[in-house]
Protein backbone atom coordinates (compact mmCIF):
# COMPACT_ATOMS: atom_id res chain seq x y z
CA UNK A 1 0.00 0.00 0.00
CA UNK A 2 1.39 3.40 -0.79
CA UNK A 3 0.13 6.95 -0.58
CA UNK A 4 -3.53 6.12 -0.58
CA UNK A 5 -4.97 9.07 1.26
CA UNK A 6 -7.96 8.02 3.28
CA UNK A 7 -10.11 10.89 4.51
CA UNK A 8 -12.11 10.30 7.63
CA UNK A 9 -13.56 11.99 10.69
CA UNK A 10 -11.43 10.25 13.28
CA UNK A 11 -8.32 8.11 13.41
CA UNK A 12 -7.74 6.07 16.53
CA UNK A 13 -4.15 5.01 17.14
CA UNK A 14 -4.21 1.77 19.09
CA UNK A 15 -6.77 -1.05 18.96
CA UNK A 16 -6.63 -2.00 22.63
CA UNK A 17 -9.80 -2.04 24.73
CA UNK A 18 -9.84 1.73 25.15
CA UNK A 19 -9.27 2.41 21.44
CA UNK A 20 -12.06 -0.02 20.61
CA UNK A 21 -14.48 1.58 23.04
CA UNK A 22 -13.63 4.98 21.56
CA UNK A 23 -15.12 3.66 18.29
CA UNK A 24 -18.36 3.07 20.20
CA UNK A 25 -18.53 6.47 21.87
CA UNK A 26 -17.62 8.31 18.66
CA UNK A 27 -19.98 6.10 16.69
CA UNK A 28 -22.94 7.11 18.86
CA UNK A 29 -22.19 10.66 17.75
CA UNK A 30 -22.03 9.62 14.08
CA UNK A 31 -18.26 9.96 13.87
CA UNK A 32 -16.66 7.35 11.59
CA UNK A 33 -13.38 5.86 12.71
CA UNK A 34 -10.33 4.25 11.23
CA UNK A 35 -8.30 2.28 13.76
CA UNK A 36 -4.57 1.66 13.43
CA UNK A 37 -2.47 -0.85 15.34
CA UNK A 38 1.03 -2.24 15.11
CA UNK A 39 -0.16 -5.74 16.06
CA UNK A 40 -1.80 -8.10 13.60
CA UNK A 41 -4.97 -8.29 15.69
CA UNK A 42 -7.16 -5.98 17.79
CA UNK A 43 -7.02 -6.13 21.58
CA UNK A 44 -3.67 -4.52 22.38
CA UNK A 45 -2.11 -5.78 25.59
CA UNK A 46 -5.26 -7.80 26.35
CA UNK A 47 -4.73 -9.83 23.20
CA UNK A 48 -0.94 -9.87 23.12
CA UNK A 49 0.12 -10.12 26.76
CA UNK A 50 -2.73 -11.81 28.55
CA UNK A 51 -5.44 -13.23 26.26
CA UNK A 52 -6.17 -16.04 28.71
CA UNK A 53 -5.56 -14.18 31.94
CA UNK A 54 -8.53 -13.11 34.02
CA UNK A 55 -9.45 -9.46 34.58
CA UNK A 56 -11.55 -8.84 37.68
CA UNK A 57 -12.32 -5.13 37.53
CA UNK A 58 -14.45 -4.67 34.45
CA UNK A 59 -17.85 -3.43 35.67
CA UNK A 60 -20.56 -6.10 35.47
CA UNK A 61 -18.04 -8.85 34.69
CA UNK A 62 -16.86 -10.52 37.90
CA UNK A 63 -14.23 -12.12 35.71
CA UNK A 64 -13.41 -11.86 32.01
CA UNK A 65 -10.32 -12.85 30.02
CA UNK A 66 -8.35 -10.40 27.91
CA UNK A 67 -9.47 -12.15 24.74
CA UNK A 68 -13.10 -12.29 25.75
CA UNK A 69 -13.10 -8.59 26.61
CA UNK A 70 -11.62 -7.88 23.18
CA UNK A 71 -14.16 -10.11 21.43
CA UNK A 72 -17.07 -8.45 23.25
CA UNK A 73 -15.84 -4.97 22.44
CA UNK A 74 -15.49 -5.95 18.78
CA UNK A 75 -19.09 -7.16 18.88
CA UNK A 76 -20.23 -3.96 20.60
CA UNK A 77 -18.63 -1.67 17.99
CA UNK A 78 -19.64 -3.75 14.99
CA UNK A 79 -22.68 -1.52 14.17
CA UNK A 80 -20.28 1.36 13.53
CA UNK A 81 -18.19 -0.59 10.97
CA UNK A 82 -14.81 0.79 11.98
CA UNK A 83 -12.05 0.21 9.47
CA UNK A 84 -9.01 -1.52 10.88
CA UNK A 85 -5.49 -1.10 9.56
CA UNK A 86 -3.40 -3.69 11.34
CA UNK A 87 0.36 -4.34 11.22
CA UNK A 88 0.80 -0.59 10.84
CA UNK A 89 3.13 1.49 12.95
CA UNK A 90 2.18 5.14 12.89
CA UNK A 91 5.34 7.03 12.02
CA UNK A 92 4.23 10.62 11.76
CA UNK A 93 1.34 12.81 12.77
CA UNK A 94 1.21 16.31 11.35
CA UNK A 95 -1.28 19.12 11.45
CA UNK A 96 -2.26 20.63 8.10
CA UNK A 97 -2.72 24.38 7.60
CA UNK A 98 -6.48 23.69 7.43
CA UNK A 99 -6.39 22.23 10.93
CA UNK A 100 -6.82 18.57 10.09
CA UNK A 101 -4.21 15.87 10.67
CA UNK A 102 -2.18 13.67 8.34
CA UNK A 103 -1.02 10.32 9.65
CA UNK A 104 1.50 8.13 7.88
CA UNK A 105 2.49 4.58 8.74
CA UNK A 106 5.62 2.52 8.18
CA UNK A 107 3.75 0.64 5.46
CA UNK A 108 3.10 3.82 3.48
CA UNK A 109 -0.52 4.24 4.50
CA UNK A 110 -1.66 7.87 4.61
CA UNK A 111 -4.79 9.03 6.39
CA UNK A 112 -6.27 12.46 6.87
CA UNK A 113 -8.55 13.00 9.84
CA UNK A 114 -10.33 15.84 11.57
CA UNK A 115 -9.48 14.45 14.98
CA UNK A 116 -6.91 11.96 16.20
CA UNK A 117 -7.33 9.81 19.27
CA UNK A 118 -4.13 8.37 20.69
CA UNK A 119 -5.03 5.21 22.61
CA UNK A 120 -1.56 3.76 22.40
CA UNK A 121 -1.37 2.18 25.85
CA UNK A 122 2.25 1.51 26.74
CA UNK A 123 3.39 2.40 23.23
CA UNK A 124 4.12 0.20 20.24
CA UNK A 125 4.76 -3.50 20.57
CA UNK A 126 8.16 -4.09 19.05
CA UNK A 127 10.45 -7.12 18.86
CA UNK A 128 12.73 -7.53 21.85
CA UNK A 129 16.39 -7.08 21.03
CA UNK A 130 18.62 -9.37 23.06
CA UNK A 131 21.36 -7.34 24.77
CA UNK A 132 24.24 -9.17 23.10
CA UNK A 133 27.28 -6.88 22.89
CA UNK A 134 27.68 -5.33 19.43
CA UNK A 135 24.35 -6.61 18.06
CA UNK A 136 23.46 -3.15 16.73
CA UNK A 137 26.31 -3.36 14.21
CA UNK A 138 24.65 -6.31 12.49
CA UNK A 139 21.03 -5.15 12.49
CA UNK A 140 19.54 -4.91 9.02
CA UNK A 141 22.46 -6.74 7.38
CA UNK A 142 22.86 -9.96 9.33
CA UNK A 143 20.50 -9.68 12.29
CA UNK A 144 16.75 -9.39 11.69
CA UNK A 145 13.91 -9.32 14.21
CA UNK A 146 11.22 -9.95 11.64
CA UNK A 147 11.00 -11.49 8.20
CA UNK A 148 9.36 -9.20 5.67
CA UNK A 149 10.41 -10.84 2.41
CA UNK A 150 11.44 -14.48 2.56
CA UNK A 151 13.37 -14.26 -0.70
CA UNK A 152 16.01 -12.11 1.02
CA UNK A 153 16.97 -15.16 3.03
CA UNK A 154 17.59 -17.48 0.11
CA UNK A 155 20.94 -19.31 0.27
CA UNK A 156 21.79 -17.82 3.63
CA UNK A 157 23.23 -19.73 6.55
CA UNK A 158 20.60 -18.87 9.14
CA UNK A 159 20.60 -19.16 12.91
CA UNK A 160 17.13 -18.87 14.46
CA UNK A 161 17.06 -18.10 18.19
CA UNK A 162 14.06 -18.87 20.41
CA UNK A 163 11.42 -21.46 21.18
CA UNK A 164 8.09 -19.85 20.44
CA UNK A 165 5.84 -19.84 17.40
CA UNK A 166 7.80 -17.15 15.55
CA UNK A 167 11.07 -19.06 15.91
CA UNK A 168 9.55 -22.39 14.85
CA UNK A 169 7.42 -20.96 12.04
CA UNK A 170 10.37 -19.19 10.46
CA UNK A 171 12.53 -22.29 10.73
CA UNK A 172 9.90 -24.22 8.84
CA UNK A 173 9.21 -21.48 6.29
CA UNK A 174 12.81 -20.59 5.56
CA UNK A 175 14.21 -24.12 5.61
CA UNK A 176 13.47 -24.81 1.90
CA UNK A 177 15.18 -21.54 0.87
CA UNK A 178 18.12 -21.41 3.21
CA UNK A 179 21.54 -22.83 2.53
CA UNK A 180 21.54 -24.07 6.09
CA UNK A 181 19.28 -23.45 9.04
CA UNK A 182 20.00 -23.96 12.72
CA UNK A 183 17.66 -23.45 15.65
CA UNK A 184 19.12 -22.60 19.03
CA UNK A 185 17.03 -22.51 22.18
CA UNK A 186 17.88 -22.55 25.87
CA UNK A 187 15.97 -25.77 26.59
CA UNK A 188 14.63 -28.80 24.78
CA UNK A 189 11.02 -27.70 25.25
CA UNK A 190 9.04 -25.24 23.18
CA UNK A 191 6.11 -22.90 23.68
CA UNK A 192 5.32 -23.18 19.99
CA UNK A 193 2.40 -25.16 18.57
CA UNK A 194 3.09 -28.91 19.01
CA UNK A 195 2.55 -29.48 15.30
CA UNK A 196 5.36 -27.04 14.42
CA UNK A 197 7.66 -28.64 16.97
CA UNK A 198 6.96 -32.05 15.47
CA UNK A 199 7.73 -30.77 11.96
CA UNK A 200 10.94 -29.16 13.17
CA UNK A 201 12.04 -32.40 14.85
CA UNK A 202 11.30 -34.34 11.66
CA UNK A 203 13.54 -31.97 9.69
CA UNK A 204 16.30 -32.39 12.26
CA UNK A 205 15.87 -36.16 12.11
CA UNK A 206 16.28 -35.95 8.34
CA UNK A 207 19.39 -33.77 8.61
CA UNK A 208 17.54 -30.98 6.83
CA UNK A 209 18.12 -28.60 9.71
CA UNK A 210 19.92 -28.52 13.04
CA UNK A 211 18.75 -27.94 16.56
CA UNK A 212 21.09 -27.11 19.39
CA UNK A 213 20.67 -26.19 23.02
CA UNK A 214 22.31 -22.98 24.14
CA UNK A 215 22.17 -19.24 24.67
CA UNK A 216 23.99 -16.68 22.53
CA UNK A 217 26.90 -14.95 24.23
CA UNK A 218 28.94 -13.24 21.51
CA UNK A 219 28.74 -12.30 17.86
CA UNK A 220 31.72 -12.37 15.52
CA UNK A 221 32.09 -10.80 12.09
CA UNK A 222 33.06 -7.55 10.44
CA UNK A 223 31.46 -4.64 8.59
CA UNK A 224 28.02 -5.72 9.68
CA UNK A 225 28.51 -9.21 8.23
CA UNK A 226 28.05 -11.94 10.80
CA UNK A 227 30.43 -14.89 10.52
CA UNK A 228 29.78 -16.90 13.64
CA UNK A 229 28.31 -16.70 17.12
CA UNK A 230 29.54 -18.03 20.41
CA UNK A 231 26.91 -19.78 22.47
CA UNK A 232 26.85 -21.32 25.89
CA UNK A 233 25.27 -24.49 27.17
CA UNK A 234 25.75 -26.65 30.24
CA UNK A 235 28.99 -28.19 28.91
CA UNK A 236 30.59 -24.87 28.02
CA UNK A 237 31.06 -22.44 25.14
CA UNK A 238 30.87 -23.40 21.47
CA UNK A 239 30.74 -21.63 18.10
CA UNK A 240 28.10 -21.78 15.38
CA UNK A 241 28.94 -20.54 11.89
CA UNK A 242 26.20 -18.44 10.33
CA UNK A 243 25.78 -15.29 8.24
CA UNK A 244 22.29 -14.46 9.44
CA UNK A 245 20.67 -14.46 12.86
CA UNK A 246 16.96 -14.18 13.59
CA UNK A 247 16.34 -13.69 17.33
CA UNK A 248 12.72 -14.19 18.45
CA UNK A 249 12.34 -13.16 22.08
CA UNK A 250 8.78 -11.88 21.93
CA UNK A 251 7.57 -8.31 21.95
CA UNK A 252 8.02 -5.39 24.27
CA UNK A 253 6.33 -2.02 24.47
CA UNK A 254 8.27 1.03 23.38
CA UNK A 255 7.05 4.58 23.07
CA UNK A 256 8.30 4.58 19.47
CA UNK A 257 7.75 7.41 16.97
CA UNK A 258 5.06 9.01 19.15
CA UNK A 259 7.85 10.87 20.95
CA UNK A 260 8.51 12.87 17.76
CA UNK A 261 5.00 14.12 17.10
CA UNK A 262 5.52 17.44 18.85
CA UNK A 263 3.19 16.67 21.74
CA UNK A 264 4.01 17.64 25.29
CA UNK A 265 5.21 14.56 27.14
CA UNK A 266 5.66 13.93 30.82
CA UNK A 267 7.76 10.85 31.59
CA UNK A 268 6.69 9.22 28.32
CA UNK A 269 3.02 9.93 29.01
CA UNK A 270 0.82 12.50 27.32
CA UNK A 271 -0.67 15.10 29.67
CA UNK A 272 -4.34 15.82 29.02
CA UNK A 273 -7.09 17.83 30.67
CA UNK A 274 -9.80 15.89 32.46
CA UNK A 275 -12.72 17.54 30.71
CA UNK A 276 -11.89 16.71 27.12
CA UNK A 277 -8.85 14.45 27.38
CA UNK A 278 -7.22 16.64 24.81
CA UNK A 279 -3.44 16.95 24.39
CA UNK A 280 -1.43 20.15 23.98
CA UNK A 281 -2.65 20.16 20.35
CA UNK A 282 -6.41 20.79 19.99
CA UNK A 283 -7.94 18.00 17.94
CA UNK A 284 -5.48 15.40 19.22
CA UNK A 285 -6.79 13.42 22.16
CA UNK A 286 -5.06 10.87 24.37
CA UNK A 287 -6.99 8.23 26.31
CA UNK A 288 -6.14 5.11 28.28
CA UNK A 289 -2.74 4.14 29.69
CA UNK A 290 -0.82 6.56 27.45
CA UNK A 291 -2.21 9.71 29.10
CA UNK A 292 -1.58 11.34 32.45
CA UNK A 293 -3.46 13.79 34.64
CA UNK A 294 -3.75 14.35 38.38
CA UNK A 295 -5.17 11.20 39.93
CA UNK A 296 -4.75 9.07 36.81
CA UNK A 297 -5.26 5.34 37.29
CA UNK A 298 -4.10 2.99 34.56
CA UNK A 299 -7.28 0.98 34.49
CA UNK A 300 -9.30 -0.15 31.49
CA UNK A 301 -12.43 1.28 33.09
CA UNK A 302 -10.79 4.71 33.43
CA UNK A 303 -9.99 4.56 29.72
CA UNK A 304 -13.65 3.83 28.91
CA UNK A 305 -14.73 6.93 30.82
CA UNK A 306 -12.06 8.99 29.08
CA UNK A 307 -13.32 7.77 25.69
CA UNK A 308 -16.85 8.97 26.46
CA UNK A 309 -15.73 12.47 27.42
CA UNK A 310 -13.26 12.71 24.56
CA UNK A 311 -16.07 11.93 22.10
CA UNK A 312 -18.06 14.95 23.26
CA UNK A 313 -15.26 17.35 22.39
CA UNK A 314 -14.43 15.48 19.18
CA UNK A 315 -18.03 16.04 18.08
CA UNK A 316 -17.81 19.78 18.82
CA UNK A 317 -14.64 20.04 16.72
CA UNK A 318 -15.99 18.03 13.80
CA UNK A 319 -19.44 19.66 13.84
CA UNK A 320 -18.89 23.15 15.26
CA UNK A 321 -22.34 24.33 14.16
CA UNK A 322 -24.35 21.42 15.48
CA UNK A 323 -25.83 21.15 18.91
CA UNK A 324 -24.83 18.06 20.84
CA UNK A 325 -27.80 16.44 22.47
CA UNK A 326 -27.08 14.17 25.41
CA UNK A 327 -29.00 10.91 25.06
CA UNK A 328 -29.22 7.52 26.73
CA UNK A 329 -28.92 4.33 24.69
CA UNK A 330 -31.72 2.87 26.83
CA UNK A 331 -34.31 5.41 25.74
CA UNK A 332 -33.10 7.15 22.60
CA UNK A 333 -34.60 5.68 19.45
CA UNK A 334 -32.04 7.50 17.32
CA UNK A 335 -29.11 5.93 19.23
CA UNK A 336 -30.80 2.56 19.07
CA UNK A 337 -31.16 2.93 15.32
CA UNK A 338 -27.41 3.51 15.04
CA UNK A 339 -26.82 0.43 17.13
CA UNK A 340 -29.07 -1.61 14.87
CA UNK A 341 -31.56 -2.36 17.66
CA UNK A 342 -34.73 -3.81 16.20
CA UNK B 1 8.05 -8.69 58.00
CA UNK B 2 10.87 -10.48 56.15
CA UNK B 3 13.74 -8.48 54.77
CA UNK B 4 14.90 -9.03 51.20
CA UNK B 5 18.27 -8.00 49.82
CA UNK B 6 18.55 -7.02 46.18
CA UNK B 7 22.04 -6.93 44.69
CA UNK B 8 22.38 -5.00 41.47
CA UNK B 9 24.61 -5.93 38.55
CA UNK B 10 27.27 -3.48 39.76
CA UNK B 11 27.22 -4.85 43.30
CA UNK B 12 25.00 -2.20 44.88
CA UNK B 13 23.10 -3.81 47.74
CA UNK B 14 19.72 -2.76 48.99
CA UNK B 15 17.87 -4.41 51.85
CA UNK B 16 14.19 -3.62 52.10
CA UNK B 17 11.17 -4.71 54.12
CA UNK B 18 9.03 -7.08 52.14
CA UNK B 19 5.32 -6.49 52.03
CA UNK B 20 3.15 -9.28 53.44
CA UNK B 21 1.14 -11.26 50.89
CA UNK B 22 3.03 -9.65 48.06
CA UNK B 23 5.68 -10.94 45.70
CA UNK B 24 9.39 -10.26 45.38
CA UNK B 25 8.58 -8.21 42.26
CA UNK B 26 6.03 -6.06 44.12
CA UNK B 27 8.45 -5.58 46.99
CA UNK B 28 11.10 -4.40 44.53
CA UNK B 29 8.72 -2.02 42.76
CA UNK B 30 7.34 -0.58 45.99
CA UNK B 31 10.86 0.11 47.23
CA UNK B 32 12.08 1.55 43.93
CA UNK B 33 14.65 -1.19 43.43
CA UNK B 34 16.06 -0.57 39.94
CA UNK B 35 16.46 -3.33 37.36
CA UNK B 36 12.96 -4.79 37.61
CA UNK B 37 10.49 -3.52 35.08
CA UNK B 38 7.51 -5.86 35.42
CA UNK B 39 5.96 -4.66 32.18
CA UNK B 40 2.92 -6.92 32.47
CA UNK B 41 2.22 -5.96 36.07
CA UNK B 42 2.86 -9.35 37.60
CA UNK B 43 0.69 -11.67 35.57
CA UNK B 44 3.57 -13.89 34.42
CA UNK B 45 3.07 -12.62 30.89
CA UNK B 46 6.46 -11.08 30.16
CA UNK B 47 9.95 -11.66 31.49
CA UNK B 48 10.93 -8.20 32.64
CA UNK B 49 11.12 -9.05 36.34
CA UNK B 50 13.84 -11.66 35.79
CA UNK B 51 16.16 -12.15 38.78
CA UNK B 52 18.79 -14.61 39.98
CA UNK B 53 18.05 -16.20 43.34
CA UNK B 54 21.06 -16.64 45.60
CA UNK B 55 21.83 -20.38 45.34
CA UNK B 56 21.41 -20.83 49.09
CA UNK B 57 17.78 -19.75 48.77
CA UNK B 58 16.77 -21.90 45.82
CA UNK B 59 15.10 -24.55 47.93
CA UNK B 60 12.97 -22.09 49.89
CA UNK B 61 11.88 -20.06 46.86
CA UNK B 62 10.58 -23.23 45.23
CA UNK B 63 10.32 -24.47 41.68
CA UNK B 64 9.44 -22.59 38.53
CA UNK B 65 5.93 -23.28 37.25
CA UNK B 66 5.48 -24.47 33.66
CA UNK B 67 4.17 -21.04 32.67
CA UNK B 68 7.12 -19.31 34.29
CA UNK B 69 9.49 -21.67 32.50
CA UNK B 70 7.84 -20.69 29.20
CA UNK B 71 8.11 -17.01 30.00
CA UNK B 72 11.80 -17.33 30.85
CA UNK B 73 12.32 -18.05 27.14
CA UNK B 74 11.79 -14.30 26.72
CA UNK B 75 14.55 -13.43 29.18
CA UNK B 76 18.23 -13.09 28.40
CA UNK B 77 21.05 -15.03 30.06
CA UNK B 78 18.80 -17.52 31.81
CA UNK B 79 20.64 -19.51 34.46
CA UNK B 80 19.77 -22.35 36.80
CA UNK B 81 18.84 -19.84 39.49
CA UNK B 82 16.77 -17.63 37.19
CA UNK B 83 13.25 -16.82 38.36
CA UNK B 84 10.56 -14.31 37.54
CA UNK B 85 10.26 -12.28 40.72
CA UNK B 86 6.49 -11.86 40.28
CA UNK B 87 6.18 -15.60 40.85
CA UNK B 88 7.92 -15.70 44.23
CA UNK B 89 5.45 -15.09 47.05
CA UNK B 90 6.84 -13.42 50.14
CA UNK B 91 6.52 -15.38 53.38
CA UNK B 92 8.24 -15.37 56.76
CA UNK B 93 10.23 -18.36 55.48
CA UNK B 94 12.05 -15.98 53.15
CA UNK B 95 13.49 -13.78 55.93
CA UNK B 96 16.89 -12.65 54.65
CA UNK B 97 16.33 -13.69 51.00
CA UNK B 98 19.06 -12.53 48.63
CA UNK B 99 18.40 -12.04 44.92
CA UNK B 100 20.47 -10.47 42.14
CA UNK B 101 19.04 -8.31 39.36
CA UNK B 102 20.44 -8.63 35.82
CA UNK B 103 22.25 -5.77 34.10
CA UNK B 104 19.24 -5.18 31.94
CA UNK B 105 15.71 -6.49 31.60
CA UNK B 106 14.92 -6.64 27.95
Amino acid sequence: MSNIAIKTDAVIIGAGPVGLFAVFELGLLDIRCHVLDILDKPGGQCAELYPEKPIYDIPAYPVISGQELTDRLMEQIEPFSPEFHLNQMVESLQETPEGSFVITTDDGLVLEAKVVVIAAGGGSFMPKKPPIPGIDDYEGTSVFYAVKRMEEFRDRNILVVGGGDSALDWCLNLQPLAKKITLIHRRDAFRAAPDSVQKMRALVENNDMEFTLGQIKELHGKDGRLEKVTAQRADGLFDIECDTMLPFFGLTMKLGPLANWGLNLNENLIPVDTEKFQTSTPGIFAIGDINTYPGKLKLILSGFHEAALMAQQAFRLIHPDEKLLFQYTTSSSSLQKKLGVK
Amino acid sequence: MPKITFIEFDGTERTVDAVANSTVMETARRNDVPGIEAECGGSCACATCHIYVDPRWLEKTGERSAMEEDMLDFAFDVRENSRLSCQIKVSDELEGLIVRTPEKQF
